[in-house]
């Protein structure tokens, strides 16, 4: 398929405006973040780093941040047990019930969250005695299951069966093939999924609406309830623009890590 | 050597290794366990409770089976304009996702040098993590009528309304059909494309009759995501949607007050969902996930 010189140009195009327009509404809050001006006003009337020395001495958002770290570093440990299980357990052959369980897994993100959210909401308040912190960190947990699950079934794929069988030939037990051989190949991809388990937990908002006990709050919950307050404006900004920034970082750290997280991002 | 001279633990992996069932059973136990008791009989509940009701007077559950809910869904013409802008809002964001995506991703995968893939590929999914509630309040300080950068900028702006929910989510969602849209024409083998133009095809009878094709699961399986995660959105709805609703707002202001009505309206959009899953697996869409 030959594409003549213009085609290029066209699809180049359409290529730098999509980009453009991913980057901008970003970028626009990161400038915002500097503004001077307490309504907003753009272009900005004047550069300050006010707003930032008074986001970081805030107390609400340091809270927020503080339970944020920690149910995304909870729940990105369950996800990682059960997801790795789960790969290991669907690697090697297929079976009965094979496809229902890769469907099972992605279902907590493939339905809408709001699905995921009452879901467990219902659950919770129904039969364990209503929202706490704990319920939080087992709703995140759940739906970060496929994120491990796909990076490291991704790589178990390419990793083929022949290199534990080598390694049975040459004598090693099963522990020992797992621990040398099947583990280290497997630690970069766990390791990326993990990551990318931490960001979606970290960033996400509408099962936490739904599952969080009273008066929790994760950093997404603290810029929504003070969205509509004018006078947080500034603060919510500077909150918005260091979220950006610091939610790349996971995301850039796995695919380094593996070339198996960039298309197991979804 | 003989069965009595290896250990038990020996004994026990070469029993695993020869059962392989055994293995599978106990690798799967724990996660199986956990998604079973903590999101499968979630959902079942969920259902079971759409076919319950609220006293009125009490508030409290009535637990007794019922098509009230779903009856006052399809007959509430509230409600069934509701449900219909969804499913449009859903379809649309979906073809508009579509449209962009197949060209970036035809760039990216076809026309781009190798060596500036990796960075453009990064360039285009980073965005995909920075926090969904930033980008959409990104967006508001876009559109919004007062003072919002597209005013100051052009002097206009859609302002908050079904326009700009459309744009946010397309915003939202597209990294969601650019990635696998992506991967699937980078499977294709050239020899393939070369063919079709050996055999007399022209650019564009080769774009679709060969390269379409072969990417339509990739597209299946992108769109499972933009349809999906739109059609439960409210955030987005509530945030630049001015007056609009869309099914997420209802659940979301119905579930405290009356949670059957809400787990009928949230139920709505698993039936969509499983019926396009449904339709989805037999195009072989779900391995490319």
């Amino acid at each position: 398929m030959t594409s003549t010189r213009g085609m290029r140009w066209l699809l180049g195009a359409v290529f730098a405006l999509v980009l453009a327009w991913i980057y901008i509404p970003l970028l626009v809050i990161l400038i915002n973040s500097f503004n001077t001006s307490l309504t907003f006003a753009w272009p900005p009337p004047g550069f300050t780093l006010d707003w930032w020395s008074k986001a970081i001495a805030n107390e609400g958002v340091r809270d927020a941040v503080v339970t944020s770290l920690i149910v995304a570093t909870a729940a990105t440990m369950i996800a990682l047990v059960l997801g790795t299980l789960v790969a290991f357990a669907l690697s090697g052959s297929r079976f009965f019930g094979h496809n229902s369980i890769s469907l099972l897994v992605v279902l907590p993100i493939a339905l809408p969250g709001i699905v995921t959210g009452l879901a467990l909401n219902t659950m919770f308040t129904s039969f364990l005695g209503g929202l706490t912190f704990t319920t939080l960190i087992v709703a995140h947990g759940t739906f970060c299951i496929v994120v491990v699950f796909n990076n490291a079934s991704a790589r178990l794929r390419r990793l083929g069966g022949d290199i534990v069988e080598a390694s049975m030939d040459l004598g090693a037990t099963r522990a020992f093939t797992f621990r040398h051989v099947v583990f280290p190949n497997m630690r970069p991809a766990l390791i990326a999924g993990a990551l990318l388990a931490f960001g979606l937990s970290f960033d996400e908002i509408i099962v936490t609406t739904f599952t969080a006990g009273p008066g929790i709050q994760t950093l997404p919950l603290w810029i929504f309830n003070n969205l509509f307050r004018p006078q947080q404006a500034p603060i919510v900004n500077v909150v918005a623009a260091a979220l950006v920034v610091i939610s790349v970082l996971p995301i850039y750290l796995a695919q380094r890590l593996s070339e198996d997280a960039a298309r197991s991002a979804v | 050597m003989t069965t009595a001279a290896i250990g038990p633990i020996r004994r026990w992996q070469r029993y695993v290794h020869r059962h392989g069932g055994v293995r599978i059973a106990g690798l799967l136990a724990l996660p199986m366990t956990w998604l079973m008791l903590l999101y499968v009989v979630p959902l079942v509940m969920l259902f079971i409770t759409a076919f319950w009701t609220t006293d009125s007077f009490t508030g409290s559950l009535v637990r007794s089976f019922t098509l009230e809910n779903f009856q006052r869904i399809f007959t509430d013409p509230a409600y069934v304009t509701v449900a219909l802008r969804t499913l449009g809002v859903a379809v649309a964001v979906t073809v508009i996702c579509l449209l962009l995506a197949v060209p970036v991703a035809f760039f990216m995968a076809r026309i781009a040098s190798v060596r500036w893939q990796p960075v453009m590929i990064a360039l285009m999914l980073t965005p995909l993590w920075a926090s969904y509630l930033v980008k959409v309040y990104a967006w508001r300080v876009m559109f919004s009528p007062e003072g919002g950068v597209l005013v100051s900028t052009f002097g206009t702006s859609p302002g908050f309304g079904w326009i700009a929910v459309v744009v946010v989510l397309t915003y939202l969602w597209l990294p969601y059909m650019i990635l696998p849209v992506y991967v699937g024409m980078q499977n294709i083998p050239q020899s393939l494309l070369d063919a079709s133009s050996d055999l007399g095809a022209s650019s564009s009878r080769t774009f679709r009759s060969v390269l379409l094709p072969l990417v339509f699961p990739s597209i299946v399986a992108g769109s499972i995501f933009t349809f999906s995660l739109s059609l439960g959105d409210y955030i987005t709805v509530q945030l630049v949607g001015g007056k609009a609703q869309m099914l997420g707002n209802v659940v979301y202001q119905s579930f405290s007050t009356d949670l059957p009505f809400a787990a009928a309206v949230a139920s709505m959009t698993v039936v969509i969902m499983i019926g396009y899953l449904t339709a989805v697996r037999r195009t072989g869409a779900l391995e490319n996930l």
